[in-house]
């Protein structure tokens, strides 16, 4: 144990002084500093790239016309048309969806987290949600496809593509609950059972409406996700040029699919709608994801 | 190569808190010095900042001089990173590396260091196992993840590896808080073993293990929630447990608060 | 957008809730509402089954007619008569895109994760944090059409460079690198799984204990090698978790890929060159067109992706969830 209190050759420089940090080490550190600022550098550029050429390409056709018509006997070399018929399509499928994904999820997180007490069938849930929102979306509408089209003998129509949708929407909802659910204290429930108060009735009036702005935030976030998807309408709701505002017939068009068919046009023209549409699109998610953020700056000063 | 340390004008901030305020006192080398005093008087924050740990956390920052034989910590050429080469420390909680086996917890501080010789790392680890009596429990499991073993024994792992390093200065923040009675006991052998070649400081919420342990003593305290914390008095450890300057000090050994 | 990682914590928390109030159960409405919620969560394990059922069904007749060896053919003529198709050259684009963007954006999006915890100043941590994130608000059909309209025609000189100075990788061989080419479609899959792999990595990093980092620091480690000793060892499997969960979104990223993407039949080694697509690409690219045969082909090579998409995501499920319980 003595050699401890004699410094030996290649022991670190143990001087009077305090010393310095090698220079090899501080340049390695340096490096990494560089790289790690570059990587977020490298990040930023796409997404400013991403915003400003749908911005500035996505003005020229932002008109009245833009969203007072449709595209219904308007060719790809000529100017003029609008998106009216893709944007009510979205508005009506993105509805449906919410619809019917949200009673489900909001259950299976109600299940996962009031009824499921971690047992086999509510680990197995658990996991297969998990799973589920890595199932890639155009799988989703191949499923619609499959069941709703091909063996139950239905048309392409607007709810086809809500039930795709719904599909992609049902994991982020039921996770977004769980964690409301997981949230509201345990002291409350237990209050409103040392009442008597029967346990549906508890998580219906006491639990849910704790969790309830949560719920919604998730569902906007939800609703904004879903709303961009492209692949899975494809096989589901189809094409059309033309106004149709009954989303349980015949083919509808979408914002996603509208741009995916005017870029698939090589005409300027049509290529000018797409950017538009794409604009519309983009604002339109950005309205959800806001409105669902600041929902959930309100509720977080509210409750404290 | 154990060092003496002189504080002058030391305060100390967490944003806009004022957590310490003006504190000057000599530490002296080769022996061990105890801070004491009642919950969030500013002891462990000061302990932190005479090895510059107390900047990382966010906001926090310091002001002051610490003179670790005339050099100080402070100064603008000093690189924070080389002051805890030379001030180790140990932890309230054992905090070894989880990822990482008991021989590779001690060598690290090492490796950092570019000491790459296996068999120089080789020594130096037995060295600062046997110096911090860890040796003969752990030899034959060197390659053992240190997680694995007791709070006791993870702790003085800890030391090892602090020591690994050779410090001139030993900072140690109430070491023993989350040990069982035995396992303390080993860490203040430890200690009165370690002081004749280090200058060890050691924060402590025990005042019988202060009196135990210590050769000098330093009281801190607050004037009221949300004061900053302000040395009282630092004497010889068996004048502060008999005979303090201070009432404060007094009514504090004698248990009337903290 | 952090819901979508969906890597929080699962059921198992729910183990701890008040379960002993089983004195109302007579009631009817409890029952009601109680076998609800049930119903709800058998109905989304029936769905998950639901949908292997029927992919599989609708796919088995057409893969009866097929002339061509499914697995191997390069092929992809389900309309013709006889119809032959194989997924050999698809799976070749998905995978070899998939991977080449993973590779990418690993580093990057691990750097962009660090940068956030550990390098940024904290007041503006978050919102450079929520930068990134509305990366993945955009979506994908958006990053299509800049792929194929402002970042393609710039990759043409990237692909032209690296094929002149790389040339002698068979990968970046050939002799006409083009933009619409599986390289430039993988760049685009780097750019839309960035988001993903680095708020994983973030909730690993925010995760690792304070101790290990003051151990790290307090024996004199510079920040890089604090994370190198505290960060990167305890973040590791969380890391691999999310590279894995980028890979399953990268295979089963469909318009931003088939927007960008010119199909050329064949397999082509040479990435730089234009051609190539992937299972997802071509179901978007020939369903307009597809027969019923051509259809059932196409819900075949689904059903490939599906599983393979499937593998991936629960192997990177078991290894997050096993970093949770060595925690």
């Amino acid at each position: 144990m003595s050699t401890l209190t004699t410094p030996s050759g290649d022991r670190p420089a143990l001087g009077g002084s305090i010393g310095a940090v090698s220079a090899g080490r501080k340049i390695k550190d340096r490096i990494v500093q560089a790289l790690v600022y570059l990587a977020f550098a490298l990040a930023v550029v796409p997404l400013l790239s991403v915003l400003w050429t749908v911005l500035s390409n996505g003005l020229e056709r932002l008109d009245g016309t833009f969203f007072y018509y449709s595209m219904n006997g308007v060719g790809g070399r000529d100017e003029g048309g609008g998106a009216y018929h893709a944007i009510v399509g979205t508005l009506e499928q993105v509805a449906l969806t919410s619809a019917i994904a949200v009673p489900i999820a909001v259950l299976t997180a109600v299940y996962l987290v009031e009824y499921g007490g971690g047992g086999r069938l509510a680990r197995a849930v658990g996991f297969f949600v998990d799973v589920m929102t890595g199932i890639p979306s155009i799988v989703a509408g191949l499923f619609v496809l499959a069941l709703w089209l091909l063996t139950l003998g239905f048309g392409f129509s607007g709810f086809a593509g809500s039930l795709a949708l719904t599909i992609l929407m049902i994991p982020t909802v039921v996770r977004a609950t769980e964690e409301m659910l997981k949230l509201v204290p345990n002291d409350l429930r237990e209050a409103s059972y040392a009442l008597g108060v029967p346990r549906w009735r508890t998580v219906c009036f006491v639990v849910l409406p704790t969790a309830l702005p949560g719920i919604v935030t998730g569902v906007m976030l939800a609703v904004a996700r879903v709303m961009g998807e492209t692949a899975p309408l494809l096989l589901t709701i189809f094409f059309t040029k033309a106004i149709n505002t009954n989303p349980f017939e015949g083919p509808q068009a979408a914002l996603p699919t509208f741009i995916w068919e005017q870029a698939g046009d090589p005409n300027q023209a049509s290529i000018d709608r797409a950017w538009t549409g794409a604009l519309v699109l983009i604002l339109l998610i950005m309205l959800f994801n806001l409105g669902a953020r600041l929902l959930a700056r309100m509720f977080r000063t509210v409750s404290r | 190569m154990a060092k003496r340390i002189e504080v002058s004008g030391l305060h100390a901030y967490y944003g806009g808190v004022h957590a310490i305020e003006d504190i000057s006192m000599t530490i002296e080398p080769r022996s061990v010095t105890a801070f004491i005093g009642p919950s969030g008087c500013g002891k462990s924050t000061f302990l932190r900042t005479l090895n510059r740990m107390h900047e990382v956390i966010p906001g926090a920052r310091v002001e002051g001089k610490v003179l670790l034989d005339d050099e100080d910590l402070y100064g603008p050429d000093v690189d924070p990173v080389a002051v805890r080469r030379v001030v180790g420390m140990v932890f309230q909680r054992p905090n070894p590396f989880p990822t990482m086996s008991i021989y590779d917890n001690v060598a690290a501080g090492l490796k950092l260091n570019g000491v790459r010789r296996k068999s120089r790392l080789d020594d130096i680890v037995e060295e600062s196992l046997k110096g911090a009596n860890l040796w003969n429990e752990v030899k034959d499991r060197l390659n053992k993840p240190g997680a694995g073993l007791s709070g006791g024994q993870q702790q003085r792992l800890c030391i090892a590896r602090a020591i690994a390093v050779q410090p001139q200065v030993l900072l140690m923040d109430e070491p023993c808080s989350a040990l069982d009675p035995i396992s303390t006991l080993a860490i203040e052998d430890l200690i009165a073993e370690l002081k004749s070649r280090y200058t060890i400081v050691i924060v402590t919420h025990n005042m019988q293990q202060a009196a135990r342990v210590s050769d000098r003593t330093a009281f801190f305290n607050i004037a009221g929630v949300g004061k900053p914390g302000r040395l009282i008095e630092i004497g010889e450890t068996s004048k502060i447990f008999t005979k303090p300057e201070q009432k404060a000090t007094e009514e504090y050994i004698t248990g009337r608060f903290g | 957008m952090t819901t979508d990682t969906g890597v929080s914590t699962t059921a198992a928390a729910a183990g701890g809730r008040v379960r002993d109030a089983a004195i109302g159960t007579g009631r009817a409405g409890d029952k009601i509402f109680a076998s609800a919620a049930r119903g709800s969560g058998i109905l989304v394990l029936a769905l998950m089954a639901a949908i292997a059922v029927f992919l599989i069904w609708k796919a088995i007749p057409a893969l009866q007619k097929n002339e061509a060896a499914f697995l191997t053919s390069e092929e992809w003529n389900p309309n013709a008569q006889p119809p032959r198709f194989g997924i050999a050259q698809l799976a070749f684009g998905t995978v070899v895109s998939s991977l080449l963007a993973l590779a990418m954006a690993t580093p990057v999006a691990i750097g962009i994760a660090l940068f956030i915890s550990y390098y940024a100043p904290r007041s503006v941590a978050g919102p450079l944090g929520y930068l990134v994130d509305l990366l993945a608000a955009v979506p994908s059909i958006v990053y299509g059409l800049w792929g194929l309209l402002v970042l393609a025609p710039r990759m043409e000189g990237v692909s032209g460079f690296l094929n002149s100075a790389l040339g002698w990788i068979p990968l970046f061989g050939g002799d006409s690198p083009g933009k619409n080419s599986i390289f430039t479609a993988s760049v685009v899959l780097a750019i839309m799984i960035l988001p993903i792999i680095s708020s994983i990595s973030r909730e690993v990093f925010l995760q690792v204990p304070r101790a290990h980092v003051e151990a790290a620091l307090a024996l004199g480690a510079t920040r890089w090698e604090m994370i190198k000793l505290a960060v990167l060892p305890y973040g590791r499997s969380g890391m691999i978790g999310a590279a894995m969960l980028g890979l399953g979104r990268a295979m089963g990223e469909t318009i931003a890929v088939a927007m960008v993407l010119t199909f050329v039949p064949g397999i082509n080694w040479h990435i730089l060159e234009d051609g190539g697509t992937t299972f997802a690409a071509n179901i978007a690219n020939s369903f307009a067109e597809a027969t019923e045969t051509g259809r059932g082909a196409l819900i075949a090579s689904g059903l490939v992706l599906f599983v393979i998409t499937l593998i991936v995501n629960m192997a990177a499920r078991a290894v997050v969830a096993r970093r949770k319980e060595d925690a």
